[in-house]
């Protein structure tokens, strides 16, 4: 089939349970333009580049008219460029990691490890359990929560405004996808007042979380409403709707390779290096629609324009030959390895930190109690989501003496 | 235990300041400063600091152990 | 002797960072016969950057900076006692308890050593220092502990802007004299100079440029300076830094091209003897090395630069033991990193291989910023100050000699500012007080230099 076709074939469905082939197409040409005229880029070294490039932005104010799509009023720190980019993460880190609060994240590893205890208690007994919703979603949740100062009981509320954004994030055009968009665009709003709302309260009373210490924050530090309402919805959708699928991935591939089980069950100092590995075979977040040239790139002896769409294609660089030895094998004790599950450059992720100690915690807990599971289904059911890629459910059978 | 950073490949993602605050600083927005001595008891945080490191800057072993003379 | 060595006896001479990596490569490369680390200092190798940030600061011990190894690179390791010739026909290294090594393959990793004070009568008083090793580390903590007045800090390259830089974070009162017209100017040229200059001032630092130190006063202790516009700093504390001095006296009668600008040697870091006839028993890696770049016009370079040590110590050790079609060239572009005031400064390149800079990303009103440098027309260096995730960009224009100015489009938007660049200033280095930590020999591009080395 074309390479012209990638983005539509990734984008379909029934690719959701292994897109890896439609990477490895991608990687033979390493740069392909796709007849809505936006290019893929898949291999390691290209992307890895483009990280690097300022030419490359992540505004897409900077796409020409024909490619123009709909941008928030205030758009969050993802979607700009320095030093509007640099300032409002700065901003946001404040409270959640170095330079001004360096062992945030570090302090919430009895809290997390208490959440995921009680979820593991909660399973005790039973047979069957679904690992997204018994487990691998709700401890993200509750720690995302905690973290940002939401209330826990409002999840069926802000997962709803969660589930339609993230469901804008196809790789379609055309009626339906505007109107997903549109969509999407209100769940935003909503799901910004609330937040905006909740620190409100907080004004003269802070808590120790995140929205007591964004709306406290000394003047020369402080977002506005409007930033504030940005930044706290892309951190609550983004430390819950990513991690549950490093998590869920990580049960469904250690299920897969029960000999890389068994080593970690072993050898849990090695979960670490499983944590990366993971990041890098089955990473959450598959690519990133969301960059623009400035100007003519050049990049694997294909010239991309100025202002049409980039994907770069993570899932598919890290897979590539050319930088990883035998890049289809799972291999936990994996060296040198530098995968771009995270991203890279300015634009790294976030959460990154949170998301590894979540993940260790999480695995480190799930390994010993694993021995005897087996999947129900394989592949399980997929979410729509290409770009945030994970299992909808993920049903596993635990024999009842382990429970 | 001993660690050392090359800082030529550093940029400053802070992944290690992060996972083992005791044992990594940001100095400022950028400049990574370590204590180059790992006490036991924070080596479990060390070595998930090394694995993280999205650049593989963080080396994590023994000392030459070597008499003088 | 065939070119691929797996057995025999390789002696290293210096016992630090690239004498260091170097036995674990030789061993990575499956040399299984005798290694010998020559050491003058008493001590395992360690690291040297944190002598000056971590340790002045009180955050580490001095004596808590051994290099962590890759592996073990099982060598015998000979320290506290120093090379004191080399026996190029008999092929035997001369230590100074009177007994020799015999070598198959030499590599000579002698590093350097802090420029002293001229005059050893003032450079004896009580309270002044020098940095370079853990030793002087931790005596010159000590005193910053003790809570001296103030420090006079000489010479504002970058150990001495990162000594004032603690100082200042420790609260203590200091100067930094400094003969050229701005810190660090001698790495970074005119425009990043006087960023630098500002970062010291706005942080309390007492920055005398222009001024040379004459005299240092006290009977016994250290007491006060004299400059040389007259005016008297007093302080219980001075520094000393001036630079290096590279460690090749030992190698006086060796018949090698080594001198005050270290040990020449060719891409494969095989040294060269006095008559440039290259040798192919003895190498050379790290700060007391000299070797030809093509991307600087082949002029030798000698890189104070803990990343060229590693990268040179391992291809040195690759070469040691390879046949000669197999051996790889040292083509590394050099790259160096500060921390100073809450800054990261970070180069790519030779900023002094440079007769323009332009101001790419960033600001200087910001005090964030990529600037550029180029020469004749193509990209040889770039240093971010708080921006380094954009370097290895600008490091790929460097490696494949990209046009200079660079080409419009950073997201941030300079467009304007990369229209004009304006000349590097990069002065003659016989004018500061802190030698360069890039040596270029030969010539600058605009004038000729006779001896990269400061007339005290």
């Amino acid at each position: 089939m074309a390479v012209d076709t990638l983005l539509e074939r990734i984008n379909d469905y029934a690719s959701r349970p292994d897109p890896y082939p439609l990477y490895a197409e991608l990687r033979e040409v390493g740069v392909a333009r796709q007849t809505d005229g936006s290019y893929l880029v898949g291999g390691y070294y290209d992307i890895a580049a483009l990280f690097h490039d300022p030419r490359l932005s992540s505004d897409r104010r900077n796409r020409a008219a024909e490619f123009a799509a709909p941008m928030p009023q205030q758009p969050s720190f993802i979607q700009l460029d320095d030093p509007e980019h640099h300032r409002l993460r700065g901003l946001a880190t404040r409270p959640f990691g170095p330079p001004h609060s360096p062992g945030r994240v570090d302090a919430m590893r009895g809290e997390i490890t208490g959440i995921t205890d009680q979820l593991i208690a909660s399973l005790q007994g039973r047979t069957r359990i679904d690992i997204v919703d018994d487990f691998a979603y709700p401890l993200p949740v509750t720690v995302i929560c905690r973290l940002l100062g939401v209330p826990r009981d409002d999840e069926p509320v802000f997962h709803t405004w969660a589930t339609t954004i993230i469901d804008s994030l196809d790789l379609t055009s055309g009626a339906d996808h505007d109107e997903r968009t549109r969509a999407a665009d209100r769940a935003r709003e909503e799901m910004g007042r609330y937040l905006v709302g909740l620190a409100e309260q907080r004004r003269g009373r802070p808590g120790d979380d995140m929205l007591s210490a964004f709306i406290n924050a000394p003047k020369p530090a402080a977002l506005t409403h409007d930033e504030l309402a940005a930044t706290a919805v892309l951190l609550l959708i983004a430390g819950h709707e990513t991690t549950v699928n490093l998590i869920t991935n990580g049960v469904l591939t250690l299920l897969r390779h029960p000999d890389q089980l068994d080593l970690l069950r072993r050898e849990p100092a090695l979960l670490p290096g499983a944590v990366e590995e993971l990041l890098r075979y089955e990473p959450p977040v598959q690519l990133l629609p969301q960059r623009t040239p400035l100007t003519d790139l050049e990049v694997a002896d294909t010239t991309i324009p100025k202002g049409v769409p980039v994907v770069l294609v993570l899932a598919s660089g890290n897979r590539d030959p050319k930088r990883f030895r035998d890049p289809d094998r799972f291999d936990p004790t994996r060296p040198d390895n530098q995968h771009l599950g995270f991203g890279s450059g300015i634009h790294i992720c976030y959460g990154a930190p949170l998301a590894r100690i979540e993940a260790q915690i999480a695995l480190g807990a799930l390994i010993p109690r694993l021995g005897t599971a087996t999947l129900v289904e394989d592949p399980p059911p997929y979410r729509h989501s290409p770009v945030l890629r994970g299992p909808r459910h993920l049903p596993i059978e635990l024999s009842p003496s382990r429970g | 235990m001993r660690i050392v950073v090359d800082l030529t490949r550093c940029q400053a993602y802070a992944q290690c300041v992060f996972l083992a605050p005791e044992m990594f600083e940001l100095h400022g927005e950028e400049a990574l400063l370590y204590r180059p001595d790992v006490p036991d008891e924070q080596l479990e945080r060390v070595r998930q600091a090394a694995a993280a490191c999205p650049v593989q800057a963080i080396l994590v072993g023994e000392a030459v152990s070597a008499c003088a003379g | 002797m065939p070119g691929d060595l797996r057995e025999g006896r390789i002696v290293i001479v210096g016992a630090s960072l690239a004498g260091l990596r170097a036995a674990e490569t030789l061993r990575e490369k499956g040399f299984t016969g005798t290694l010998t680390v020559v050491g003058d200092e008493p001590r395992p190798p360690y690291d040297r950057p944190p002598l000056s940030k971590q340790v002045l600061l009180g955050k580490a011990a001095a004596n808590a900076t051994e290099l962590p190894t890759r592996w073990d690179p099982d060598a015998e390791w000979r320290l506290g006692v120093r090379a004191t010739g080399l026996d190029p026909i008999g092929k035997r290294v001369l230590l100074a308890d009177g007994e020799s090594l015999p070598f198959d393959r030499l590599l000579i990793a002698t590093g350097t050593r802090a420029r002293p004070w001229p005059n050893p009568q003032e450079a004896a008083l009580d309270g002044v220092f020098t940095l370079r090793t853990c030793d002087d580390a931790g005596r010159l903590a000590d005193r910053l502990a003790a809570g001296p007045r103030r420090v006079l800090v000489i010479g504002a390259g970058f150990t001495g802007s990162e000594i004032a830089s603690a100082c200042r974070e420790r609260g203590i009162e200091v100067t930094v004299a400094e003969r050229g017209p701005a810190p660090l100017v001698g790495a970074l040229g005119g425009t990043l100079s006087r960023l630098a200059a500002g970062m010291q001032r706005a942080h309390g630092v007492d920055l005398r440029c222009g001024v040379t130190v004459t005299a240092l006063r006290g009977n016994g202790r250290f007491t006060g300076a004299d400059l040389s516009d007259g005016s008297r700093i007093d302080a219980d504390v001075c520094v000393v830094a001036m630079g290096a001095v590279r460690n090749v006296e030992w190698l006086a009668d060796a018949g090698l091209a080594a001198g005050p600008q270290g040990v020449a040697c060719d891409a494969g870091c095989r040294a060269f003897n006095m008559y440039g006839i290259v040798t192919d028993d003895v190498f050379v890696a790290g700060d007391v090395s000299r070797f030809p770049h093509p991307l600087f016009d082949y002029q030798m370079l000698s890189l104070e630069h803990w990343g060229n040590a590693v990268a040179q110590a391992e291809v040195a050790a690759h070469n040691m033991v390879s046949p000669g079609p197999l051996r790889r060239p040292h083509l590394a572009v050099p790259v160096f990193w500060s921390s100073q005031f809450g800054f990261n400064i970070k180069s790519v390149g030779v900023p002094t291989f440079s007769d323009q800079v332009v101001i790419a990303q960033g600001s200087l009103a910001a005090r964030r910023l990529v600037a550029v440098y180029g020469y004749r027309g193509r990209i040889t260096a770039a240093v971010t100050v708080n921006m380094a995730k954009w370097l290895e960009y600008y490091q790929r224009l460097i490696e494949t000699a990209a046009p200079f100015p660079p080409g419009p489009g950073a997201a941030d938007g300079h467009p304007l500012v990369t229209e004009f660049p304006i000349p590097s200033d990069v002065p003659d280095p016989k004018g500061l007080s802190h030698g360069p930590t890039v040596a270029l020999t030969g010539h600058l591009p605009d004038r000729r230099l006779t001896v990269v080395r400061r007339a005290c």
